[in-house]
């Protein structure tokens, strides 16, 4: 039992990481209705620059938020405005070139950085890395807890930019219904690259807390890409609420997956989960939560 | 275009072994021709039906792995895979729309995607059955490259001949008329699930056969080559929109430029530039998909007229 409990509470803890993820996939599919599959390279590129800032300048990994989600913002604007906004002018017949375009802007990033930094995996090694947090007899890693509180605090911060302020409104509005929303005024061009700069800030934040716990390679954006559609999917695709719920079923699926069937199978946990998804409940918990 | 220039091309790759007597090209040309078969049945699908498909590379690999297994754990010529393995990447093609064509949306797209990368898991990590990643070897059946460049020059004629007449039958307006206008396909009372299932299965068959064609020729398989995301389904997405997606010889066209373009890359522009070319292979596999997408969307045979007159010919 105690076995039990502690798989799913560390299911939650890297759940609520995953949910921050699968919450700047979702804000992305919600206001330009395609999915991101160069999500979780960005992720990489954010551990990296932890990395770096960490290794040679000495800093926190945990401060180093916020220099990682400025890049990553103005990073995503750019890739939004230069690589993925032309593509609607051209003429193709095939539905999903800005998909497509997504694939091959994510197998570059990892390329550079493979030229970079080489494949080989890297970790930092932090002072607070072995460190444990007990409750009862449960023993809780103590980066994930501080990942866990981050990714919370920055959900509900996420949740206040886009229930209170205007700019989050507008991309509200713009996810409802693109035509009605630039009737009313709002330049959705300009909503469009602000939202995959914020689903690039998000995927940020979640590298730079992963990094402490999490070895790096250049082709750990793959996996976290496949992890970030699964919520999304499993959540409902542009469904906030969902993908926060998403995030953390995935994450104690995985836990318990690992725990309970075998380590090899842990990355097809998400997948069986897509699956079992689309067979069962095809809409995602968006279609329980309605929201 | 008329039948003459098909047939003459068709004549010239008869004659090309007999001419160019260099196995090197040779085999170079027998990977390309098993490319026109992948591509041009992922145009089927994707350029013809609509329906992208990110993993071609499941179809591929359960073609190449049924010809595999049959020979190290039947202990049958890996060449019954030639029949069988289609038949197989049509089962899994038939989950794999069963689960997704119900939905609307982007889907099929990452249920693929996801699809290849399960089952690459799966063939990794069931070592009784598949060896995992120690892949399965087989001595090739013929010291000559001939008869495997006759037969996959033959796959690919039959691809193309097949995918040309199933787009003159009535089967393919229905492919395209889903791919122009999903809500009026159906209100013209086509049954698009079915139809688009049918286009997943036609598809899935040629590359599940080109899959096995592949194990017989190379000899050598393991999960990371055959259910690779990068060497074979983007590869496959690569071939056919370069070429020109929804073309009849486009994907033909793709598959030997991509093929040129790989080999020049991997042994380094020739051996000419600096060793780290070689590795940066995936890399211009990337750089060519933003290029290709935001410059010529239809490919070479698509935008033919776009890349002549860049050439000063009108």
């Amino acid at each position: 039992m105690e076995v039990f409990i502690q798989t799913v509470v560390s299911g939650v803890l890297i759940g609520g990481v995953y949910a921050l993820i699968g919450l700047g996939m979702t804000l992305i599919m919600g206001v330009m209705g395609i999915i991101n599959l160069a999500h979780g390279q960005l992720m990489m590129v954010a551990m990296y620059l932890t990395f770096v800032l960490f290794t040679y300048f000495k800093i926190d990994p945990y401060f180093c938020i916020f220099v990682t989600m400025p890049a990553l913002f103005v990073i995503g604007i750019l890739i939004q405005k230069y690589l993925l906004n032309p593509l609607i002018k051209i003429e193709s017949i095939l539905p999903e070139n800005q998909v497509l375009m997504t694939v091959g802007i994510g197998t570059v990033i990892t390329e550079i950085a493979r030229f970079i930094f080489t494949s080989n995996y890297v970790s930092i090694k932090t002072p607070y890395a072995a460190k444990a947090v007990f409750i009862g007899n449960i023993s809780l890693n103590f980066p994930m807890c501080v990942a866990f509180f981050i990714a919370v605090f920055f959900t509900l911060l996420l949740f206040w930019f886009l229930l209170k302020t205007d700019i989050g409104r507008a991309i509200r509005a713009t996810a409802q219904d693109r035509e009605a929303a630039l009737l009313m005024g709002i330049d959705t061009s300009k909503v469009t690259n602000l939202t995959f700069g914020l689903g690039s800030a998000l995927v940020a934040v979640a590298g730079t807390i992963l990094l402490p716990i999490y070895y790096l390679f250049p082709d750990i954006g793959g996996p976290f890409t496949l992890k970030a559609f699964v919520i999304t999917i499993l959540g409902g695709l542009g469904s906030t609420v969902g993908a926060i719920l998403g995030g953390v079923i995935l994450g104690i699926a995985e836990s318990l997956g690992a725990t309970y069937v075998s380590m090899g199978y842990r990355e097809a946990v998400g997948f069986v989960i897509f699956v079992l998804t689309l067979i069962f409940l095809p809409g995602g918990l968006k279609r329980i939560t309605k929201i | 275009m008329g039948y003459l220039r098909p047939i003459l091309a068709l004549g010239l790759f008869v004659l090309f072994p007999f001419i160019i007597r260099s196995d090197y090209y040779t085999h170079l040309v027998i990977i390309a021709l098993m490319w026109v078969t992948v591509g041009t049945a992922w145009n089927l699908l994707a350029g013809y039906t609509g329906q992208v498909s990110f993993g071609h590379a499941i179809f591929f690999g359960i073609g190449a792995y049924t010809a595999g297994l049959f020979h190290s754990k039947l202990g049958i010529s890996p060449w019954w895979g030639m029949a069988f393995g289609g038949l197989f990447a049509v089962i899994i093609g038939a989950f794999v729309g069963w689960v997704c064509f119900r939905l609307r949306g982007p889907y099929f797209a990452l249920a693929t995607l996801a699809g290849g990368e399960i089952i690459r898991l799966i063939a990794v990590n069931w070592e009784s059955l598949t060896r995992g990643m120690v892949g399965i070897l087989l001595m090739p059946s013929f010291k000559s490259k001939l008869p495997y460049y006759f037969i996959s020059l033959f796959l690919a004629c039959l691809t193309i001949l097949c995918v040309l007449l199933i787009m003159r039958s009535k089967y393919g307006y229905y492919f395209l008329s889903i791919r122009e206008d999903q809500d009026a396909a159906e209100s013209m009372g086509i049954d698009t699930t079915k139809y688009k299932n049918i286009s997943l299965m036609i598809s899935a068959f040629f590359t599940g056969t080109a899959g096995a064609f592949y194990m017989n020729y190379m000899g050598f398989i393991d999960p990371s080559i055959v259910f690779s995301l990068h060497y074979i389904s983007i590869m496959t997405i690569l071939v056919a929109i370069v070429g020109g997606v929804a073309t009849t010889y486009g994907p033909a066209v793709g598959a030997f430029i991509m093929v040129g373009v790989q080999e020049l890359f991997r042994s380094a522009i020739f051996g000419l530039a600096p060793k780290w070319v070689s590795q940066a292979h995936a890399l211009v596999f990337g750089l060519l998909v933003i290029f290709v997408i935001m410059f010529m969307a239809n490919g070479v045979v698509g935008d033919w007229k776009k890349i002549a007159r860049l050439f000063g010919r009108s």
